[in-house]
């Protein structure tokens, strides 16, 4: 019960700094982005499989995201999913970075 | 009767030889020092041979192998490659090349050889259940959806197989172990254990084939069935180890096929902690808890049980460590270098071969001095299996 309204104060705490900031993921290092993606594709890929269409956890190409919030998915990878093995990121993840991350799964990962 | 041979007879006779000598292929040669390395990014496998330290050949066309498996015929002559995508490849090891390959699902996640080595088994994710194959010509010989008390299809996971012709898997959605007997290969005979523990993850069979062990993700503890007395159904054990404890984040699933059984031990990585759990086989109980580096993923036994080689999930797995199984303390701390996926133990385990996924490198140590003896580039390398898999039951 704690985790779900703890996850709500979240989400709203999510979509404000949305809201108030935008998606810019400007301050990126092309060195980062380059880390970045090579973790979604490798250590998210473990999980969701290195084409990201499935494994364990759910598919995340951008036909599986479909219209779903980016805000809700920001959450999901910041904070983890409680009661499935998707685990919280933002001990490794900035938020700017699981931004950046959440966009390039919307895009598309592959070239 | 002897005779002279006619001159050009002679001089065919030098010609065949030269060409059988020039020909590698031609010449005879064993399976029992190679064994396949994983190239996960593309797509491809290299055949390895221990004995000489190198890597022979690479085979390409084999699809999306983040997270692939191999199991080995009886001969030691083929290897089954299960791909993420569904791919089944039976790899010809002395050929060198593909001999069949069929995309038998949507994803896939492992998969088995039965005892007698005539069925193949894959384990899918989508849609959830096993598939068995006949393991010359990759022809379908059964279909077992996996769907659960709940009514849904769930994902399965820990394949292994099992003593007289059987396979042995979890439902992950459902919290099922099933054993399909395929003595009669197109009828399988199920047995379906329910309420086995919250989200069965990954699970093993012990070497004699008589223990199944699931990994429990959603509780603390493991599901054992005591394939001796199947009607005694799943137990759980080890059910409070962390109780009370708060979970760290699980960045990468712990892997149990390798898991660790040294003597009167077996060594379990903790789901969510920085610690190696040793259990007493005699009464499963816990009799130690070994800190360690980070959360491990594989821990592993040397052939000779003298050492416990353990591997760590993401951000940490630039480090192997290894315990001592004498005293079941950490006694070395390795930094192979980023990305640290898989070992395996040359048959007798003098060495092992370490996967550095992130260095693009194989690392051989000496399983006793813990040197570097030598190391060979591949690309992306996860999963080592070496051929001699072939002989043990569950691999």
């Amino acid at each position: 019960m704690f985790s779900r309204i703890s996850l709500g104060v979240l989400l709203i705490a999510g979509m404000f700094t949305i809201t108030t900031t935008g998606w810019s993921t400007e301050s990126i290092s092309d060195k980062r982005a380059d880390e970045l993606r090579h973790m979604v594709i490798q250590d998210c890929g473990s999980c969701h499989g290195m084409t990201l269409k499935g494994g364990l956890g759910p598919a995340l190409t951008p036909q599986a995201l479909g219209d779903k919030p980016k805000d809700a998915m920001l959450a999901t990878v910041l904070h983890g999913r409680p009661g499935t093995p998707m685990p919280p990121w933002s001990n490794l993840l900035s938020r700017e970075e699981a931004r950046w991350i959440v966009e390039l799964l919307y895009r598309g990962v592959e070239p | 009767m002897s005779r002279m041979l006619p001159r050009y007879r002679v001089y065919l006779l030098v010609l065949a030889t030269l060409l059988l000598t020039g020909c590698q292929n031609l010449a005879p040669r064993a399976t029992g020092d190679l064994g396949l390395v994983i190239e996960r990014a593309t797509g491809s496998v290299q055949i390895i041979d221990t004995g000489s330290r190198s890597a022979v050949a690479r085979i390409d066309g084999l699809g999306d192998l983040s997270h692939a498996s191999v199991v080995y015929s009886r001969d030691e002559r083929y290897a089954y490659v299960f791909g993420r995508d569904g791919g089944l490849t039976k790899v010809d090891m002395l050929l060198q090349r593909i001999d069949k390959r069929i995309i038998q699902s949507g994803n896939s996640i492992g998969g088995a050889i039965s005892q007698d080595g005539s069925l193949i088994a894959v384990s899918n994710y989508e849609p959830g259940g096993v598939k068995v194959f006949d393991a010359q010509t990759l022809d379908l010989v059964a279909d077992i959806p996996a769907v659960g008390e709940n009514g849904k299809r769930s994902k399965v996971v820990g394949l292994v197989d099992a003593p007289q012709k059987r396979f042995v898997f979890s439902l992950y959605d459902s919290d099922e172990i099933w054993v399909a007997d395929m003595r009669q290969s197109d009828k399988p005979e199920i047995t379906r254990y329910r309420d086995v523990g919250e989200q069965p993850y990954d699970a093993l069979i012990t070497a004699e084939g008589r223990f199944y062990i699931a990994g429990l993700f959603g509780e603390d503890g493991l599901a054992l069935l005591d394939l001796w007395q199947p009607q005694a159904g799943v137990k759980r054990i080890l059910g409070d180890y962390g109780r009370g404890e708060e979970k760290l984040p699980v960045y990468k699933m712990p892997h149990l096929e390798g898991w660790a059984m040294a003597g009167n031990y077996a060594l379990v990585p903790a789901v969510g902690g920085h610690e190696v759990l040793v259990i007493e086989r005699e009464n499963w109980q816990l009799v130690k808890r070994i800190p360690v580096h980070s959360q491990p993923i594989f821990v592993m036994a040397s052939p000779d049980k003298r050492s416990v080689w353990v591997n760590f999930a993401h951000p940490d797995n630039d480090t192997i460590q290894v315990i001592d199984v004498a005293t079941l303390e950490v006694v070395d701390t390795l930094k192979p270098g980023p990305a640290v996926l898989h070992m395996e133990f040359t048959p007798r385990g003098e060495e092992v071969w370490v996967s550095v996924r992130d260095a693009n490198r194989i690392r051989v140590y000496d399983v006793y001095t813990r040197r570097e003896i030598t190391s060979i580039e591949m690309e992306s390398p996860s999963g080592i299996f070496l051929t001699n898999r072939a002989h043990r039951i569950g691999l």
